[in-house]
């Protein structure tokens, strides 16, 4: 699908639940393949979106491999770079870490990959709380257009944008719909 | 999400949404104090200066603290050890120190009405730390927070605030802030020490504590400026802490699940008894954690985003 045919259309429907839903379960096998198992895997979400994901997920490798890695939330916020930049200040979100991150592998979790900048801030915040052995990501949709040198270990689709598009990603628990929609540009 | 205002100088000119603003952005703020590393990146760059006329030791440091973990460079100024001593004047103080780039001064001053005069002198924000009789915001916004932790919520609760409600700046930002949310203020105080028409402020007033007690959910208690006895305000230390000091007696008639509150620092055995201020019911120790939340919040919604351009 070019960007081309994408604006051309109104709004379209890139995923819906059962592709989430599949997109997860792969997800999870990668994971558990990738760390041959889940034993010291902690799994952090960047809210709102992206934590509900992570409890997704987490209940994606409960199923696979009977054992339920720690959720818990990352945010961000008060390490974005736009901080003074932005004319509104963004309200804070949940910060929980659940257990010590020192020497665990932690999953990020993130909706929408999309400049790199948001994860770049929620890096430097998860190094705030210790030193895991190691940290990897997993997005939902990887939409392209990065401004950092970041990359996703996991994606659920990988959905070429225009740079003006939105990507608008719709979860069940909060916006009772679960799907993903490129909206076109204003 | 924005505090479109430059300055915080009191509750009295806050809508109802901006205070709502301002507590939930300090109990978000709270997870940083719990941290290993109590420090975020937020502020970097940012000068706040602490410009205190009058002694404080709780205020002073939890400011300091507060823009501290945001990664702000904080400045202290006492009026002792600075120019004030040499007699340059408060317009004068603030030019000088506004030509050093400060993006936040924090004023304390004893008189009413000076953080207002030093944000019409200065660019940068202007918060008050408590000025004279007028104002404490933080101070109000704190005890708002402790409250809504403990009560889940502010509209319909009974405040009393006890104490010498005509010198009180705190218990003047309470009035606004509790009763902007919706509670029942009423404040108890000697005759002489209630001053006229408080009741405009939307509150009730009483001389009459028992009365008063019974039915709250809230009792304040204000710090007794001992000094105040020898403007004649009351006879005797011993006669105030009878009829208008809280001890374990007077709170057999409160609520079963009344919380005390204090803006310190507390005079033991006067206002309050030590077995009330140590006591279960007593949530002092809350506020002054709260109160480092809250300035951060402050910080952050005053500093955190670009300068609106001048219209």
């Amino acid at each position: 699908m070019s960007d081309k045919a994408g604006y051309a259309m109104k709004n379209r429907l890139v995923m819906d639940a059962v592709a989430i839903d599949r997109a997860l379960a792969r997800v999870a096998h990668e994971i558990i393949e990738r760390n041959k198992g889940v034993e010291d895997i902690v799994i952090l979400g960047i809210p709102t979106r992206g934590y509900h994901l992570a409890l997704r997920l987490q209940a994606a490798i409960e199923a696979i491999e009977k054992m339920k890695p720690p959720v818990g939330a990352v945010d961000a916020t008060l390490y974005r770079d736009d901080l003074t930049i932005k004319k509104d200040q963004p309200p804070l979100k949940k910060m929980d870490i659940p257990i010590s991150i020192d020497g665990r592998t932690v999953i990020m979790v993130d909706d929408v990959l999309f400049t790199g900048r948001t994860v770049r801030a929620a890096l430097n915040a998860l190094m705030d709380f210790g030193r895991p052995h190691s940290i990897q990501l997993a997005t939902l949709v990887d939409r392209g257009h990065r401004e950092l040198p970041v990359k996703a270990d996991y994606v659920g689709k990988n959905i070429p944008t225009g740079l003006k598009e939105a990507v608008l990603v719709h979860l069940a628990e909060i916006d009772g719909v679960s799907e993903v929609i490129v909206e076109a540009a204003p | 999400m924005r505090l479109k205002r430059k300055d915080l100088l009191g509750i009295e000119d806050l809508t109802k949404d901006e205070l709502e603003i301002l507590i939930s952005t300090a109990a978000s703020f709270r997870e940083v104090s719990e941290r290993e590393i109590k420090k975020v990146p937020t502020l970097r760059g940012k000068t706040i200066i602490n410009l205190f006329y009058e002694p404080s030791t709780r205020t002073r440091t939890s400011f300091e603290i507060a823009a501290k973990r945001m990664s702000a460079d904080a400045v202290n100024i006492s009026t002792s050890s600075s120019s004030v001593v040499k007699g340059e004047t408060l317009k004068d103080t603030a030019k000088n120190l506004e030509a050093m780039r400060p993006d936040c001064i924090v004023i304390r001053h004893s008189s009413a009405g000076a953080p207002l005069m030093l944000s019409r002198y200065v660019g940068c924000s202007v918060v008050n730390a408590g000025d004279g009789s007028h104002e404490h915001p933080s101070q109000a916004l704190l005890d708002i927070l402790t409250v809504k932790d403990k009560k889940g919520g502010v509209e319909g609760l009974n405040v009393a605030i006890v104490g010498d409600i005509a010198h009180s700046r705190v218990a003047r930002s309470n009035i606004y802030g509790f009763t902007k949310l919706g509670a029942h203020v009423t404040v108890v105080a000697p005759p002489t020490m209630m001053p006229k028409d408080i009741e405009s402020l939307g509150c009730a007033a009483t001389y009459d504590m028992p009365a008063a007690l019974k039915d709250a959910d809230i009792i304040m208690m204000l710090r007794l400026q001992l000094e105040r006895q020898k403007e004649s305000f009351f006879p005797s230390v011993r006669e105030y802490s009878r009829l208008y000091g809280l001890d374990a007696a007077k709170l057999k008639r409160a609520k079963k699940d009344v919380v005390i509150m204090h803006p310190g620092p507390i005079n033991r055995g006067v206002e309050i008894s030590s077995e009330v201020a140590d006591g279960p019911f007593s949530l002092i120790l809350d506020q002054v954690t709260n109160g480092v939340a809250v300035r951060m919040a402050i910080f952050y919604l005053l500093l955190g985003a670009a300068k609106e351009e001048a219209a």
